[in-house]
């Protein structure tokens, strides 16, 4: 049952040296992220010419180390994420939950207003919002919230609508349980697995346009070592101090690439578990990675057994 | 047992269903009645209102397409279509239980069985830690669970299907209802464990006193569970009267067929027969008796109007225009 072949090693270990970095960032910087020195500026990393191990990754045009600055700047595009997400997620899944246990009118409306959270212009909006507060990190945070949960709404009201089907949450209202009770204790469990996969898959978005404001010059403000702000402070030096960019840029990459591969395998080996509420759980567990090649040849034998499985 | 009064009456039961194709009458002036301890079986095809019937008693009709259009539900003298929703929760927690069809998916995967049976027995007897333990174990050994300790700790995957459907009992009667509704419950289980289950069903439910309505559509559960029997054919009962004399003596021209049906084990090589024609679209019923179009016996008069409930014998009712005339 167990296929360790399958665990995406390389996401776990960017993912993970991405949260020892930002933990233990004041150990392994080997500089004040935001301490500028002109007499140090525009150095290039190390093995170019004038680079130095003092400055493995060189230096900006005020003279600060670019990859203190990384360090520092994984805590926040962590914590941005992790808050963000943990607020959507928690007001997105209860709305959800309640849209699709209720269904009806209250759905209705809730499924619309979600329809007009999923078509807002995402950088527009989050533009015009940072624009006319401050720009902080608490408001970047809300901002990027605000555009997130309906995309939890969203799919935890289609999952609900699945589990709410099956039978012991018929038979729970027999034993004369609450909404709220069913909801909370025989629903959201079961959508758990999915909450899960939905918030990881977000983790790169939100990293994302966590980037995409701070480069804007809306998000976290300067001068916070965040990656996107960096990336921007070295646009003009393209052409001569091309590591300024690059690096955080990277950082960005190598991040969104191992959060997504990770949300991508949690998603196929959580949601045939969330299937299992069925009896399908045999049919599900069949097709692996291994026996891909004779699960074609059998597709019309397996399509029918699911079939008159369900 | 008759001269007692009975703990469940169903007057005239009405669950109809609001569709685009029409009204479809599910559940069509259905009536009858169960005493403490008795098993009633509802036998009939599949859409003959076996099941909206069920869901019906306890109001789970799934709104807003279907309604309970009329009739009453009297459960130890009180109409149950009366109720507030909370007062009818009330009721279906401490009086009615159900055990449905597929014990797959009657259980929550994603919690233990000890905390599923340990939430119903909180609920109804206000029981904590070593009590509620004591009383969670004493139901799942009732109903003959091995190793009760260690299979507290354990998720429904972990159990077989007849394991599961054990277990759902076992939650269903832990709250001491007055009433049991099951809903086929042995049709996802392999045959020598539908016995095993029912006899035990039987055991509990002769030392609990509990009234148990048995929908199956099959007659070999009925011969050995039930006390009496109703024929369902197009959301109305056609025929009900003691398991004996129905089998004894059916009356009504569908009971007799779906009797025939049956294979008969003295008979060696023989055809199985088959009722013909097809269940009558309920949204689009004839004036008549439902069942006239594929009746072997049929008169002139069974499509002008429908027969009413005709005594048979003491306890034993048909909806047929010849039920008086049939061999007793």
């Amino acid at each position: 049952m167990a296929r360790r072949r399958d665990v995406p090693w390389f996401a776990s270990a960017v993912l993970g040296a991405l949260v020892l970095t930002a933990v233990l960032a004041p150990f392994l910087a080997p500089h004040d992220p935001t301490a500028g020195d002109i007499t140090t500026k525009l150095i290039p990393p190390v093995w170019m010419e004038r680079g130095s191990w003092d400055h493995p990754l060189g230096t900006d045009r005020f003279g600060r180390d670019v990859l203190s600055r990384i360090i520092y700047g994984s805590r926040i595009s962590l914590l941005v994420s992790l808050i963000a997400i943990g607020v959507a997620g928690t007001f997105g899944t209860t709305l959800g939950l309640i849209s699709g246990y209720r269904g009806g009118l209250t759905d209705a409306v809730l499924m619309r207003l979600t329809d007009i959270g999923l078509s807002m212009p995402t950088i527009l909006i989050a533009v015009v919002m940072v624009a006319v507060s401050e720009p902080s990190f608490r408001n970047v945070v809300l901002v990027i919230a605000l555009l997130l949960w309906p995309r939890f709404t969203r799919q935890i009201r289609g999952e609900t609508l699945a589990v709410k089907e099956q039978d012991f949450v018929a038979l729970a209202v027999v034993a004369g349980r609450s909404s709220a009770w069913i909801i909370s204790r025989h629903i959201f469990p079961n959508v758990v697995p999915t909450l899960l996969v939905i918030s990881t898959l977000q983790v790169g978005y939100v990293i994302l346009l966590e980037g995409t404001l701070s480069f804007l010059g809306v998000g976290v403000p300067p001068p916070n070592p965040a990656w996107g702000l960096m990336i921007a402070d070295g646009r003009g030096f393209l052409a001569t101090a091309w590591w300024i960019s690059l690096f955080p840029g990277l950082a960005m990459v190598l991040t969104v690439l191992a959060v997504n591969l990770m949300g991508d395998w949690l998603r196929d080996h959580l949601d045939p578990k969330l299937r299992q509420l069925g009896s399908r759980a045999t049919v599900l567990e069949a097709p692996t990675s291994a026996t891909l090649g004779t699960a074609v040849e059998e597709a019309p034998i397996r399509a029918g057994a699911g079939g008159s499985g369900g | 047992m008759p001269d007692a009064s009975p703990l469940l009456v169903v007057e005239d039961l009405r669950t109809h269903f609001f569709t685009r194709r029409g009204v479809i009458r599910a559940v069509d002036g259905v009536s009858f009645t169960l005493h403490a301890g008795e098993t009633l079986a509802l036998v009939g095809e599949s859409g003959s209102g076996k099941s909206v019937t069920c869901l019906s008693l306890v109001r789970l009709v799934p709104e807003p397409a279907g309604r309970i259009v009329g009739g009453k539900v009297l459960l130890g003298g009180e109409d149950l279509l009366q109720k507030s929703p909370a007062e009818m929760r009330r009721v279906r927690g401490k009086q009615i239980a159900m055990v449905l069809q597929d014990p797959m998916t009657s259980l929550n995967p994603s919690l233990t069985i000890g905390t599923q049976v340990g939430e119903v027995v909180r609920l109804h007897q206000r029981l904590r830690g070593r009590a509620l333990r004591e009383r969670v174990l004493e139901s799942l050994r009732r109903l003959r669970i091995s190793a009760a300790e260690t299979r507290l700790g354990q998720y429904p995957h972990q159990f077989s299907g007849g394991m599961r459907q054990r277990v759902s009992s076992a939650i269903a009667l832990s709250c001491a209802p007055r009433l049991l509704i099951a809903d086929e419950p042995t049709t996802s289980l392999d045959v020598t464990i539908q016995a095993q289950y029912l006899d035990l069903l039987k055991e509990v439910q002769a030392s609990a006193g509990v009234a148990v309505i048995l929908v199956t559509h099959d007659f070999g559960i009925v011969a050995a569970n039930a006390d009496r029997v109703a024929v369902m054919y197009a959301g109305r009962i056609v025929e009900m009267g003691t398991t004996l004399q129905v089998f004894n003596a059916p009356a009504h021209p569908y009971t007799r067929a779906l009797l025939r049906c049956l294979p008969d084990p003295a008979l060696k090589r023989q055809q199985l027969v088959e009722i013909g024609g097809q269940p009558p679209d309920l949204a689009q019923l004839p004036p008549g008796c439902p069942f006239a179009p594929r009746c072997p016996e049929r008169q002139p008069h069974c499509d002008q109007a429908v027969p009413p409930s005709v005594r048979v014998e003491n306890g034993h009712v048909a909806s047929c225009w010849l039920a008086s005339a049939a061999p007793a």
